[in-house]
Protein backbone atom coordinates (compact mmCIF):
# COMPACT_ATOMS: atom_id res chain seq x y z
CA UNK A 1 0.00 0.00 0.00
CA UNK A 2 2.62 2.48 1.04
CA UNK A 3 4.64 1.34 -1.91
CA UNK A 4 1.87 2.28 -4.35
CA UNK A 5 1.66 5.71 -2.76
CA UNK A 6 5.34 6.28 -3.30
CA UNK A 7 5.37 5.31 -6.96
CA UNK A 8 2.20 7.20 -7.86
CA UNK A 9 3.70 10.70 -8.20
CA UNK A 10 6.66 9.28 -10.07
CA UNK A 11 4.53 7.66 -12.76
CA UNK A 12 2.56 10.87 -13.33
CA UNK A 13 5.85 12.75 -13.67
CA UNK A 14 7.06 10.09 -16.04
CA UNK A 15 3.95 10.47 -18.16
CA UNK A 16 4.45 14.20 -18.48
CA UNK A 17 8.04 13.68 -19.60
CA UNK A 18 6.87 11.01 -22.07
CA UNK A 19 4.57 13.61 -23.58
CA UNK A 20 7.40 16.00 -24.47
CA UNK A 21 8.52 14.12 -27.62
CA UNK A 22 4.93 14.01 -28.85
CA UNK A 23 4.45 17.73 -28.28
CA UNK A 24 7.66 18.64 -30.12
CA UNK A 25 6.85 16.28 -33.00
CA UNK A 26 3.31 17.62 -33.30
CA UNK A 27 4.61 21.19 -33.38
CA UNK A 28 7.04 20.05 -36.13
CA UNK A 29 4.25 18.41 -38.12
CA UNK A 30 2.12 21.56 -37.79
CA UNK A 31 4.93 23.84 -38.98
CA UNK A 32 5.11 21.76 -42.14
CA UNK A 33 1.36 21.43 -42.59
CA UNK A 34 0.33 25.02 -41.85
CA UNK A 35 1.44 26.61 -45.17
CA UNK A 36 -0.32 23.83 -47.07
CA UNK A 37 -3.48 24.36 -45.04
CA UNK A 38 -3.45 28.10 -45.76
CA UNK A 39 -2.98 27.41 -49.48
CA UNK A 40 -5.80 24.86 -49.54
CA UNK A 41 -8.13 27.30 -47.79
CA UNK A 42 -7.04 30.15 -50.07
CA UNK A 43 -7.89 28.11 -53.13
CA UNK A 44 -11.54 28.03 -51.99
CA UNK A 45 -12.03 31.82 -51.68
CA UNK A 46 -12.28 34.66 -54.19
CA UNK A 47 -9.37 36.88 -55.25
CA UNK A 48 -10.73 39.99 -53.50
CA UNK A 49 -10.94 38.31 -50.07
CA UNK A 50 -7.35 37.08 -50.33
CA UNK A 51 -6.10 40.36 -51.80
CA UNK A 52 -7.55 42.31 -48.85
CA UNK A 53 -5.49 40.09 -46.57
CA UNK A 54 -8.58 38.85 -44.74
CA UNK A 55 -8.37 35.18 -45.64
CA UNK A 56 -10.45 33.20 -43.08
CA UNK A 57 -9.16 29.95 -41.61
CA UNK A 58 -12.15 27.96 -42.86
CA UNK A 59 -13.02 26.87 -46.42
CA UNK A 60 -14.98 29.22 -48.70
CA UNK A 61 -17.45 28.46 -51.46
CA UNK A 62 -15.33 29.18 -54.53
CA UNK A 63 -13.40 25.91 -54.76
CA UNK A 64 -15.14 24.60 -57.87
CA UNK A 65 -14.98 27.96 -59.69
CA UNK A 66 -11.28 28.43 -58.91
CA UNK A 67 -10.12 24.94 -59.77
CA UNK A 68 -12.12 24.65 -62.97
CA UNK A 69 -11.04 28.12 -64.09
CA UNK A 70 -7.36 27.45 -63.36
CA UNK A 71 -7.59 24.02 -64.95
CA UNK A 72 -8.94 24.98 -68.33
CA UNK A 73 -9.01 28.74 -68.89
CA UNK A 74 -6.18 30.90 -70.07
CA UNK A 75 -7.09 34.05 -68.17
CA UNK A 76 -8.16 35.19 -64.73
CA UNK A 77 -9.73 38.50 -63.77
CA UNK A 78 -6.48 40.38 -63.92
CA UNK A 79 -4.10 38.66 -66.31
CA UNK A 80 -3.78 35.75 -68.71
CA UNK A 81 -2.06 32.48 -67.93
CA UNK A 82 -1.31 29.08 -69.36
CA UNK A 83 -4.12 26.67 -68.33
CA UNK A 84 -3.11 24.21 -65.61
CA UNK A 85 -4.01 21.12 -67.66
CA UNK A 86 -1.43 22.17 -70.24
CA UNK A 87 1.24 22.94 -67.64
CA UNK A 88 0.57 19.71 -65.78
CA UNK A 89 0.96 17.77 -69.00
CA UNK A 90 4.26 19.53 -69.73
CA UNK A 91 5.55 18.81 -66.21
CA UNK A 92 4.40 15.21 -66.44
CA UNK A 93 6.09 14.64 -69.80
CA UNK A 94 9.30 16.28 -68.56
CA UNK A 95 9.38 14.36 -65.25
CA UNK A 96 8.57 11.01 -66.87
CA UNK A 97 11.08 11.48 -69.70
CA UNK A 98 13.81 12.42 -67.23
CA UNK A 99 13.05 9.52 -64.87
CA UNK A 100 12.65 6.86 -67.58
CA UNK A 101 15.52 8.23 -69.68
CA UNK A 102 17.94 8.36 -66.75
CA UNK A 103 17.07 4.85 -65.63
CA UNK A 104 17.35 3.44 -69.16
CA UNK A 105 20.72 4.91 -70.09
CA UNK A 106 22.18 4.33 -66.62
CA UNK A 107 21.22 0.68 -66.36
CA UNK A 108 22.74 0.00 -69.80
CA UNK A 109 26.02 1.75 -69.05
CA UNK A 110 26.25 0.17 -65.60
CA UNK A 111 25.77 -3.23 -67.25
CA UNK A 112 28.61 -2.50 -69.67
CA UNK A 113 30.98 -1.35 -66.92
CA UNK A 114 30.17 -4.22 -64.54
CA UNK A 115 29.86 -7.22 -66.86
CA UNK A 116 32.38 -6.58 -69.64
CA UNK A 117 36.09 -5.95 -69.87
CA UNK A 118 37.11 -3.73 -72.76
CA UNK A 119 39.66 -1.05 -73.64
CA UNK A 120 38.95 2.43 -72.17
CA UNK A 121 36.48 0.99 -69.64
CA UNK A 122 37.82 3.13 -66.81
CA UNK A 123 38.00 6.23 -69.01
CA UNK A 124 34.27 5.95 -69.66
CA UNK A 125 33.60 5.21 -66.02
CA UNK A 126 35.40 8.35 -64.88
CA UNK A 127 33.79 10.44 -67.58
CA UNK A 128 30.37 9.45 -66.24
CA UNK A 129 31.55 9.86 -62.67
CA UNK A 130 32.69 13.46 -63.15
CA UNK A 131 29.19 14.53 -64.21
CA UNK A 132 28.21 13.94 -60.60
CA UNK A 133 30.08 17.09 -59.67
CA UNK A 134 28.47 19.39 -62.22
CA UNK A 135 24.77 20.01 -61.55
CA UNK A 136 23.04 21.70 -64.47
CA UNK A 137 22.94 24.99 -62.56
CA UNK A 138 26.69 25.58 -62.62
CA UNK A 139 27.10 25.00 -66.37
CA UNK A 140 23.76 26.56 -67.21
CA UNK A 141 24.71 29.19 -69.80
CA UNK A 142 26.98 27.05 -72.03
CA UNK A 143 24.51 24.14 -71.83
CA UNK A 144 21.77 26.50 -72.90
CA UNK A 145 23.91 27.59 -75.87
CA UNK A 146 24.39 23.97 -76.96
CA UNK A 147 20.66 23.28 -76.75
CA UNK A 148 19.90 26.49 -78.67
CA UNK A 149 22.42 25.56 -81.40
CA UNK A 150 20.77 22.15 -81.72
CA UNK A 151 17.38 23.85 -82.22
CA UNK A 152 15.94 22.20 -79.10
CA UNK A 153 14.53 25.34 -77.44
CA UNK A 154 10.81 25.02 -76.65
CA UNK A 155 10.76 21.27 -77.14
CA UNK A 156 10.27 18.32 -74.79
CA UNK A 157 13.62 16.96 -75.98
CA UNK A 158 15.30 20.19 -74.91
CA UNK A 159 13.59 20.04 -71.52
CA UNK A 160 14.53 16.44 -70.78
CA UNK A 161 17.56 15.10 -72.68
CA UNK A 162 20.22 17.45 -71.25
CA UNK A 163 19.18 16.36 -67.76
CA UNK A 164 19.16 12.59 -68.27
CA UNK A 165 22.88 11.87 -67.86
CA UNK A 166 23.17 10.74 -64.28
CA UNK A 167 26.22 9.43 -62.51
CA UNK A 168 24.16 8.68 -59.40
CA UNK A 169 21.90 6.15 -61.12
CA UNK A 170 24.82 4.53 -62.95
CA UNK A 171 26.78 4.13 -59.72
CA UNK A 172 23.76 2.69 -57.94
CA UNK A 173 23.11 0.07 -60.61
CA UNK A 174 26.82 -0.78 -60.84
CA UNK A 175 26.96 -1.25 -57.08
CA UNK A 176 23.96 -3.57 -57.24
CA UNK A 177 25.33 -5.54 -60.21
CA UNK A 178 28.57 -6.21 -58.33
CA UNK A 179 26.55 -8.06 -55.67
CA UNK A 180 25.04 -10.55 -58.15
CA UNK A 181 26.60 -13.96 -57.44
CA UNK A 182 29.05 -15.29 -60.03
CA UNK A 183 27.27 -18.67 -59.95
CA UNK A 184 24.15 -17.07 -61.41
CA UNK A 185 26.09 -15.67 -64.34
CA UNK A 186 27.93 -19.00 -64.82
CA UNK A 187 24.65 -20.92 -64.82
CA UNK A 188 23.13 -18.56 -67.37
CA UNK A 189 26.18 -18.92 -69.59
CA UNK A 190 26.08 -22.74 -69.36
CA UNK A 191 22.41 -22.62 -70.32
CA UNK A 192 23.52 -20.76 -73.40
CA UNK A 193 22.20 -17.30 -72.54
CA UNK A 194 24.00 -14.50 -74.32
CA UNK A 195 24.65 -11.12 -72.69
CA UNK A 196 21.42 -9.57 -73.97
CA UNK A 197 19.31 -12.55 -72.95
CA UNK A 198 20.94 -12.45 -69.48
CA UNK A 199 20.22 -8.74 -69.21
CA UNK A 200 16.54 -8.93 -70.12
CA UNK A 201 15.62 -12.29 -68.52
CA UNK A 202 17.65 -12.18 -65.32
CA UNK A 203 19.21 -8.82 -64.52
CA UNK A 204 16.23 -6.59 -65.30
CA UNK A 205 13.75 -8.58 -63.13
CA UNK A 206 16.31 -8.62 -60.30
CA UNK A 207 16.66 -4.83 -60.52
CA UNK A 208 12.94 -4.15 -60.09
CA UNK A 209 13.17 -2.73 -56.56
CA UNK A 210 16.12 -0.54 -57.47
CA UNK A 211 14.31 0.74 -60.53
CA UNK A 212 11.19 1.57 -58.50
CA UNK A 213 13.24 3.35 -55.86
CA UNK A 214 15.15 5.38 -58.42
CA UNK A 215 11.99 6.20 -60.32
CA UNK A 216 10.47 7.94 -57.30
CA UNK A 217 13.57 10.05 -56.68
CA UNK A 218 14.07 10.94 -60.35
CA UNK A 219 10.41 11.72 -60.99
CA UNK A 220 10.50 14.29 -58.20
CA UNK A 221 13.84 15.61 -59.41
CA UNK A 222 12.36 16.09 -62.89
CA UNK A 223 9.07 17.57 -61.70
CA UNK A 224 10.82 20.14 -59.50
CA UNK A 225 13.31 21.47 -62.07
CA UNK A 226 13.31 25.24 -62.19
CA UNK A 227 16.26 27.08 -63.73
CA UNK A 228 16.51 24.76 -66.74
CA UNK A 229 12.86 24.97 -67.88
CA UNK A 230 12.93 28.71 -67.15
CA UNK A 231 15.65 29.07 -69.79
CA UNK A 232 14.71 26.55 -72.48
CA UNK A 233 11.01 27.35 -72.73
CA UNK A 234 9.86 30.65 -74.16
CA UNK A 235 6.40 29.82 -75.44
CA UNK A 236 3.56 29.77 -72.90
CA UNK A 237 2.41 26.41 -74.28
CA UNK A 238 5.62 24.77 -73.08
CA UNK A 239 5.57 26.15 -69.53
CA UNK A 240 5.93 23.67 -66.69
CA UNK A 241 3.67 24.15 -63.71
CA UNK A 242 6.38 25.21 -61.24
CA UNK A 243 7.51 27.97 -63.61
CA UNK A 244 3.87 28.82 -64.34
CA UNK A 245 3.14 29.61 -60.67
CA UNK A 246 5.99 32.09 -60.27
CA UNK A 247 5.07 33.73 -63.59
CA UNK A 248 1.50 34.15 -62.29
CA UNK A 249 2.80 35.78 -59.11
CA UNK A 250 5.10 38.23 -60.85
CA UNK A 251 6.26 40.77 -58.29
CA UNK A 252 3.77 39.61 -55.64
CA UNK A 253 1.41 42.59 -55.66
CA UNK A 254 -1.85 42.40 -53.74
CA UNK A 255 -3.83 42.75 -56.99
CA UNK A 256 -3.17 39.23 -58.27
CA UNK A 257 -5.54 36.40 -59.07
CA UNK A 258 -4.46 34.82 -55.78
CA UNK A 259 -7.36 32.37 -55.81
CA UNK A 260 -6.17 30.91 -59.12
CA UNK A 261 -2.53 31.00 -58.03
CA UNK A 262 -3.35 29.01 -54.89
CA UNK A 263 -5.46 26.49 -56.79
CA UNK A 264 -2.61 26.10 -59.28
CA UNK A 265 -0.12 25.62 -56.42
CA UNK A 266 -2.25 22.85 -54.92
CA UNK A 267 -2.41 21.07 -58.28
CA UNK A 268 1.36 21.50 -58.74
CA UNK A 269 2.07 19.86 -55.38
CA UNK A 270 -0.33 16.96 -55.68
CA UNK A 271 1.52 14.63 -58.11
CA UNK A 272 4.97 14.63 -56.43
CA UNK A 273 3.51 14.53 -52.90
CA UNK A 274 1.28 11.61 -53.90
CA UNK A 275 4.29 9.77 -55.33
CA UNK A 276 6.27 10.26 -52.08
CA UNK A 277 3.41 9.31 -49.78
CA UNK A 278 2.17 6.28 -51.71
CA UNK A 279 5.60 4.96 -52.67
CA UNK A 280 7.20 5.82 -49.33
CA UNK A 281 9.10 2.56 -48.95
CA UNK A 282 10.78 2.83 -52.35
CA UNK A 283 11.27 6.53 -51.91
CA UNK A 284 13.31 6.15 -48.71
CA UNK A 285 15.27 3.24 -50.18
CA UNK A 286 16.02 5.24 -53.33
CA UNK A 287 17.11 8.27 -51.39
CA UNK A 288 19.36 6.46 -48.94
CA UNK A 289 20.82 4.03 -51.52
CA UNK A 290 21.57 6.58 -54.21
CA UNK A 291 23.62 8.67 -51.78
CA UNK A 292 25.80 5.80 -50.62
CA UNK B 1 36.28 -3.08 -58.77
CA UNK B 2 34.94 -5.69 -61.23
CA UNK B 3 33.18 -9.03 -61.35
CA UNK B 4 35.15 -12.24 -61.88
CA UNK B 5 32.69 -13.79 -64.31
CA UNK B 6 32.06 -11.59 -67.32
CA UNK B 7 30.79 -11.76 -70.87
CA UNK B 8 33.10 -11.73 -73.90
CA UNK B 9 31.92 -9.34 -76.50
CA UNK B 10 33.94 -6.78 -78.40
CA UNK B 11 31.27 -4.37 -79.65
CA UNK B 12 28.34 -4.72 -77.25
CA UNK B 13 29.79 -2.83 -74.25
CA UNK B 14 30.43 0.22 -76.43
CA UNK B 15 26.87 0.11 -77.75
CA UNK B 16 25.53 -0.15 -74.21
CA UNK B 17 27.58 2.85 -73.14
CA UNK B 18 26.84 4.91 -76.25
CA UNK B 19 23.63 6.70 -75.12
CA UNK B 20 25.02 7.83 -71.78
CA UNK B 21 28.39 8.79 -73.24
CA UNK B 22 26.73 10.76 -76.02
CA UNK B 23 24.54 12.74 -73.59
CA UNK B 24 27.50 13.31 -71.28
CA UNK B 25 29.76 14.54 -74.08
CA UNK B 26 27.18 16.83 -75.67
CA UNK B 27 25.53 18.26 -72.56
CA UNK B 28 28.25 18.02 -69.88
CA UNK B 29 31.80 17.87 -71.18
CA UNK B 30 31.33 20.16 -74.18
CA UNK B 31 29.46 22.96 -72.31
CA UNK B 32 31.80 22.70 -69.32
CA UNK B 33 34.84 23.11 -71.59
CA UNK B 34 33.07 25.97 -73.35
CA UNK B 35 32.67 27.65 -69.98
CA UNK B 36 36.38 27.19 -69.28
CA UNK B 37 37.30 28.52 -72.75
CA UNK B 38 35.02 31.54 -72.46
CA UNK B 39 36.26 32.31 -68.97
CA UNK B 40 39.73 33.13 -70.37
CA UNK B 41 38.44 35.08 -73.38
CA UNK B 42 36.68 38.39 -73.95
CA UNK B 43 34.21 38.69 -76.81
CA UNK B 44 33.65 41.91 -78.74
CA UNK B 45 30.23 43.54 -78.66
CA UNK B 46 28.94 41.61 -81.69
CA UNK B 47 30.24 38.24 -80.57
CA UNK B 48 32.36 38.00 -83.73
CA UNK B 49 35.87 37.92 -82.30
CA UNK B 50 37.26 36.83 -78.99
CA UNK B 51 40.58 37.64 -77.45
CA UNK B 52 42.58 35.48 -75.05
CA UNK B 53 42.93 37.44 -71.82
CA UNK B 54 44.45 34.98 -69.33
CA UNK B 55 42.72 35.45 -65.97
CA UNK B 56 41.36 38.92 -66.62
CA UNK B 57 37.73 37.81 -66.24
CA UNK B 58 38.56 36.17 -62.92
CA UNK B 59 40.44 39.15 -61.50
CA UNK B 60 37.64 41.38 -62.74
CA UNK B 61 34.94 39.50 -60.84
CA UNK B 62 37.03 38.79 -57.76
CA UNK B 63 37.89 42.47 -57.33
CA UNK B 64 34.33 43.55 -57.99
CA UNK B 65 32.92 44.60 -54.59
CA UNK B 66 29.50 43.47 -55.76
CA UNK B 67 30.80 39.96 -56.41
CA UNK B 68 32.57 39.85 -53.05
CA UNK B 69 29.31 40.80 -51.38
CA UNK B 70 27.54 38.07 -53.40
CA UNK B 71 30.14 35.59 -52.09
CA UNK B 72 29.47 36.76 -48.54
CA UNK B 73 25.69 36.49 -48.99
CA UNK B 74 26.07 33.00 -50.45
CA UNK B 75 28.23 31.90 -47.52
CA UNK B 76 25.78 33.28 -44.94
CA UNK B 77 22.84 31.83 -46.84
CA UNK B 78 24.24 28.31 -47.36
CA UNK B 79 25.65 27.93 -43.86
CA UNK B 80 22.41 29.17 -42.28
CA UNK B 81 20.31 26.82 -44.43
CA UNK B 82 22.57 23.86 -43.65
CA UNK B 83 22.78 24.48 -39.89
CA UNK B 84 19.12 25.41 -39.41
CA UNK B 85 17.66 22.55 -41.44
CA UNK B 86 20.04 20.02 -39.84
CA UNK B 87 19.35 21.18 -36.29
CA UNK B 88 15.57 20.94 -36.70
CA UNK B 89 15.84 17.61 -38.54
CA UNK B 90 18.12 16.11 -35.89
CA UNK B 91 15.78 17.14 -33.08
CA UNK B 92 12.75 15.62 -34.85
CA UNK B 93 14.63 12.47 -35.90
CA UNK B 94 15.98 11.85 -32.38
CA UNK B 95 12.44 12.08 -31.01
CA UNK B 96 10.81 10.02 -33.77
CA UNK B 97 13.48 7.32 -33.39
CA UNK B 98 12.62 6.75 -29.72
CA UNK B 99 10.18 3.94 -29.20
CA UNK B 100 7.10 6.12 -28.92
CA UNK B 101 3.57 5.48 -30.11
CA UNK B 102 2.79 6.64 -33.62
CA UNK B 103 6.43 7.01 -34.71
CA UNK B 104 5.53 5.77 -38.20
CA UNK B 105 2.75 8.34 -38.54
CA UNK B 106 5.06 11.18 -37.52
CA UNK B 107 7.58 9.90 -40.05
CA UNK B 108 5.08 10.06 -42.92
CA UNK B 109 3.89 13.50 -41.84
CA UNK B 110 7.45 14.83 -41.77
CA UNK B 111 8.93 13.45 -44.99
CA UNK B 112 6.45 14.67 -47.62
CA UNK B 113 7.89 18.22 -47.96
CA UNK B 114 10.75 16.52 -49.82
CA UNK B 115 8.33 16.32 -52.77
CA UNK B 116 7.93 20.11 -53.00
CA UNK B 117 9.91 22.13 -55.51
CA UNK B 118 12.08 24.81 -53.84
CA UNK B 119 10.13 27.43 -55.79
CA UNK B 120 6.79 26.03 -54.57
CA UNK B 121 8.04 26.05 -50.97
CA UNK B 122 8.92 29.71 -51.48
CA UNK B 123 5.44 30.44 -52.82
CA UNK B 124 3.83 28.77 -49.78
CA UNK B 125 5.89 31.01 -47.52
CA UNK B 126 4.88 34.02 -49.55
CA UNK B 127 1.18 33.22 -48.96
CA UNK B 128 1.86 33.50 -45.22
CA UNK B 129 4.50 36.19 -44.91
CA UNK B 130 3.53 38.56 -47.69
CA UNK B 131 2.93 41.89 -45.87
CA UNK B 132 -0.29 42.51 -47.82
CA UNK B 133 -2.02 39.15 -48.19
CA UNK B 134 -0.19 36.90 -45.71
CA UNK B 135 -1.73 36.33 -42.30
CA UNK B 136 1.56 36.32 -40.39
CA UNK B 137 3.01 39.12 -42.50
CA UNK B 138 0.04 41.31 -41.62
CA UNK B 139 0.16 40.20 -37.99
CA UNK B 140 3.80 41.30 -37.72
CA UNK B 141 2.89 44.72 -39.07
CA UNK B 142 -0.18 44.97 -36.85
CA UNK B 143 2.06 44.29 -33.84
CA UNK B 144 4.10 47.33 -34.84
CA UNK B 145 7.01 45.47 -36.41
CA UNK B 146 7.82 46.96 -39.78
CA UNK B 147 7.79 43.79 -41.88
CA UNK B 148 8.24 43.91 -45.66
CA UNK B 149 10.79 41.52 -47.13
CA UNK B 150 10.30 43.20 -50.52
CA UNK B 151 11.89 46.40 -49.21
CA UNK B 152 14.13 45.32 -46.33
CA UNK B 153 17.25 43.38 -47.37
CA UNK B 154 17.84 41.63 -44.03
CA UNK B 155 14.23 40.52 -43.87
CA UNK B 156 14.47 39.26 -47.45
CA UNK B 157 17.56 37.18 -46.62
CA UNK B 158 15.85 35.81 -43.49
CA UNK B 159 12.80 34.92 -45.56
CA UNK B 160 14.74 32.98 -48.25
CA UNK B 161 16.82 31.21 -45.57
CA UNK B 162 13.66 30.10 -43.74
CA UNK B 163 11.87 28.99 -46.92
CA UNK B 164 14.93 27.09 -48.19
CA UNK B 165 15.58 25.42 -44.81
CA UNK B 166 11.92 24.51 -44.32
CA UNK B 167 12.03 22.50 -47.53
CA UNK B 168 15.35 20.77 -46.69
CA UNK B 169 14.40 19.53 -43.20
CA UNK B 170 12.61 16.43 -44.55
CA UNK B 171 15.68 15.30 -46.50
CA UNK B 172 17.95 15.67 -43.46
CA UNK B 173 15.32 14.02 -41.27
CA UNK B 174 15.31 10.88 -43.44
CA UNK B 175 19.10 10.57 -43.29
CA UNK B 176 19.37 11.30 -39.57
CA UNK B 177 16.68 8.72 -38.91
CA UNK B 178 18.57 6.14 -41.01
CA UNK B 179 21.78 7.06 -39.16
CA UNK B 180 20.12 6.72 -35.76
CA UNK B 181 18.66 3.35 -36.64
CA UNK B 182 22.12 2.11 -37.60
CA UNK B 183 23.48 2.74 -34.08
CA UNK B 184 23.63 -0.56 -32.18
CA UNK B 185 20.99 -0.65 -29.45
CA UNK B 186 23.45 -2.41 -27.12
CA UNK B 187 25.64 0.71 -26.96
CA UNK B 188 22.71 2.87 -25.87
CA UNK B 189 21.48 0.27 -23.42
CA UNK B 190 24.91 0.05 -21.82
CA UNK B 191 24.86 3.82 -21.31
CA UNK B 192 21.36 3.52 -19.91
CA UNK B 193 22.53 1.03 -17.31
CA UNK B 194 25.39 3.37 -16.43
CA UNK B 195 22.68 5.82 -15.42
CA UNK B 196 23.20 8.49 -18.08
CA UNK B 197 20.07 10.57 -18.74
CA UNK B 198 18.59 10.79 -22.24
CA UNK B 199 20.07 14.22 -23.01
CA UNK B 200 23.53 13.33 -21.75
CA UNK B 201 23.33 9.99 -23.61
CA UNK B 202 22.48 11.84 -26.81
CA UNK B 203 25.42 14.26 -26.68
CA UNK B 204 28.09 11.85 -25.45
CA UNK B 205 27.16 8.77 -27.49
CA UNK B 206 24.53 9.26 -30.19
CA UNK B 207 25.78 12.55 -31.61
CA UNK B 208 29.43 11.47 -32.05
CA UNK B 209 28.28 8.21 -33.65
CA UNK B 210 26.16 10.23 -36.07
CA UNK B 211 29.09 12.35 -37.26
CA UNK B 212 29.44 10.60 -40.67
CA UNK B 213 25.77 11.39 -41.39
CA UNK B 214 26.13 14.94 -40.09
CA UNK B 215 29.16 15.59 -42.26
CA UNK B 216 27.56 14.06 -45.33
CA UNK B 217 24.44 16.19 -44.84
CA UNK B 218 26.49 19.33 -44.33
CA UNK B 219 28.00 18.89 -47.81
CA UNK B 220 24.71 17.92 -49.46
CA UNK B 221 22.91 20.87 -47.87
CA UNK B 222 25.63 23.27 -48.99
CA UNK B 223 25.31 21.99 -52.57
CA UNK B 224 21.52 22.29 -52.28
CA UNK B 225 21.86 25.87 -51.04
CA UNK B 226 24.33 26.70 -53.83
CA UNK B 227 22.32 25.27 -56.72
CA UNK B 228 18.73 24.24 -56.14
CA UNK B 229 17.66 27.28 -54.17
CA UNK B 230 17.74 29.34 -57.33
CA UNK B 231 14.00 28.63 -57.53
CA UNK B 232 13.42 29.81 -53.94
CA UNK B 233 15.16 33.10 -54.57
CA UNK B 234 13.73 33.65 -58.04
CA UNK B 235 10.19 33.08 -56.79
CA UNK B 236 10.46 35.15 -53.60
CA UNK B 237 12.83 38.08 -54.10
CA UNK B 238 14.46 37.95 -57.55
CA UNK B 239 17.75 38.53 -55.75
CA UNK B 240 16.53 41.79 -54.25
CA UNK B 241 15.84 44.19 -52.76
CA UNK B 242 18.93 45.67 -54.34
CA UNK B 243 21.26 42.67 -54.32
CA UNK B 244 20.44 41.56 -50.77
CA UNK B 245 19.55 37.97 -51.69
CA UNK B 246 21.72 37.51 -54.77
CA UNK B 247 23.63 34.22 -54.44
CA UNK B 248 26.38 33.02 -56.78
CA UNK B 249 24.02 30.97 -58.93
CA UNK B 250 21.57 33.85 -59.20
CA UNK B 251 24.37 36.15 -60.31
CA UNK B 252 25.46 33.65 -63.01
CA UNK B 253 21.91 33.74 -64.32
CA UNK B 254 21.73 37.51 -64.01
CA UNK B 255 25.03 38.14 -65.86
CA UNK B 256 24.65 35.39 -68.43
CA UNK B 257 20.96 35.58 -69.32
CA UNK B 258 19.73 38.99 -68.30
CA UNK B 259 22.87 41.05 -68.98
CA UNK B 260 24.30 38.70 -71.64
CA UNK B 261 27.90 39.12 -70.38
CA UNK B 262 29.33 35.72 -71.34
CA UNK B 263 32.92 36.21 -70.16
CA UNK B 264 31.94 37.24 -66.64
CA UNK B 265 29.22 34.63 -66.41
CA UNK B 266 31.55 31.85 -67.60
CA UNK B 267 34.29 32.84 -65.17
CA UNK B 268 31.69 32.62 -62.39
CA UNK B 269 30.51 29.24 -63.66
CA UNK B 270 34.08 27.99 -63.56
CA UNK B 271 34.51 29.25 -60.00
CA UNK B 272 31.27 27.52 -59.00
CA UNK B 273 32.38 24.27 -60.63
CA UNK B 274 35.64 24.44 -58.70
CA UNK B 275 33.76 24.98 -55.43
CA UNK B 276 31.41 22.07 -56.17
CA UNK B 277 34.19 19.73 -57.28
CA UNK B 278 36.05 20.49 -54.03
CA UNK B 279 32.90 19.88 -51.99
CA UNK B 280 32.04 16.57 -53.68
CA UNK B 281 35.64 15.35 -53.57
CA UNK B 282 35.78 15.97 -49.82
CA UNK B 283 32.52 14.09 -49.50
CA UNK B 284 33.69 11.11 -51.56
CA UNK B 285 37.05 10.77 -49.87
CA UNK B 286 35.22 10.84 -46.61
CA UNK B 287 32.63 8.27 -47.62
CA UNK B 288 35.40 6.00 -48.90
CA UNK B 289 37.19 6.19 -45.55
CA UNK B 290 33.99 5.31 -43.78
CA UNK B 291 33.57 2.26 -46.01
CA UNK B 292 37.16 1.13 -45.36
CA UNK B 293 37.05 1.23 -41.61
CA UNK B 294 33.59 -0.07 -40.95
Amino acid sequence: MSNAHMTEPRTTGRRLIDLVPHIVLIVGVLIFAFPIYVTLIGSTWDAATIGRGSLPMTPGAEAWTNYSQAWSESHGERASYTPVRLMLMNSLIMALSIAVGKIAISILSAYAVAFFRFPLRMVFFWMIFITLMLPVEVRIIPTYKVVADLGMIDSYAGLAIPLIASATATLLFRQFFLTIPDELVEAAKIDGAGPLRFFFDILLPLSKTNIAALFVILFIYGWNQYLWPLLVTNSADMETIVIGITKMIGTGEAANDWNLIMATTVMAMLPPVAVVVFMQRWFIKGLVDSEK
Amino acid sequence: MQRRVIFDNKLLPYLLLAPQVAVTLIFFIWPASQAVWQSVHIQDAFGLRSEFVWFENFTAILTDPNYVSTLRITAVFSLSVAVLSMAVALLLAALADAKIKGAAVYKTLLIWPYALAPAVAAVLWMFIFNPEIGSLGRLLNAMGYNWDYRLNGDQALTMVILAASWKQVSYNFIFFLAGLQAIPRSVLEAANIDGAGPVRRFWTITFPLLSPTTFFLLVVDMVYAFCETFGTIHALTHGGPGKATETLIFRVYQDGVVNNDLGASSAQSVLLMVILIVLTTIQFRFVERKVHYS
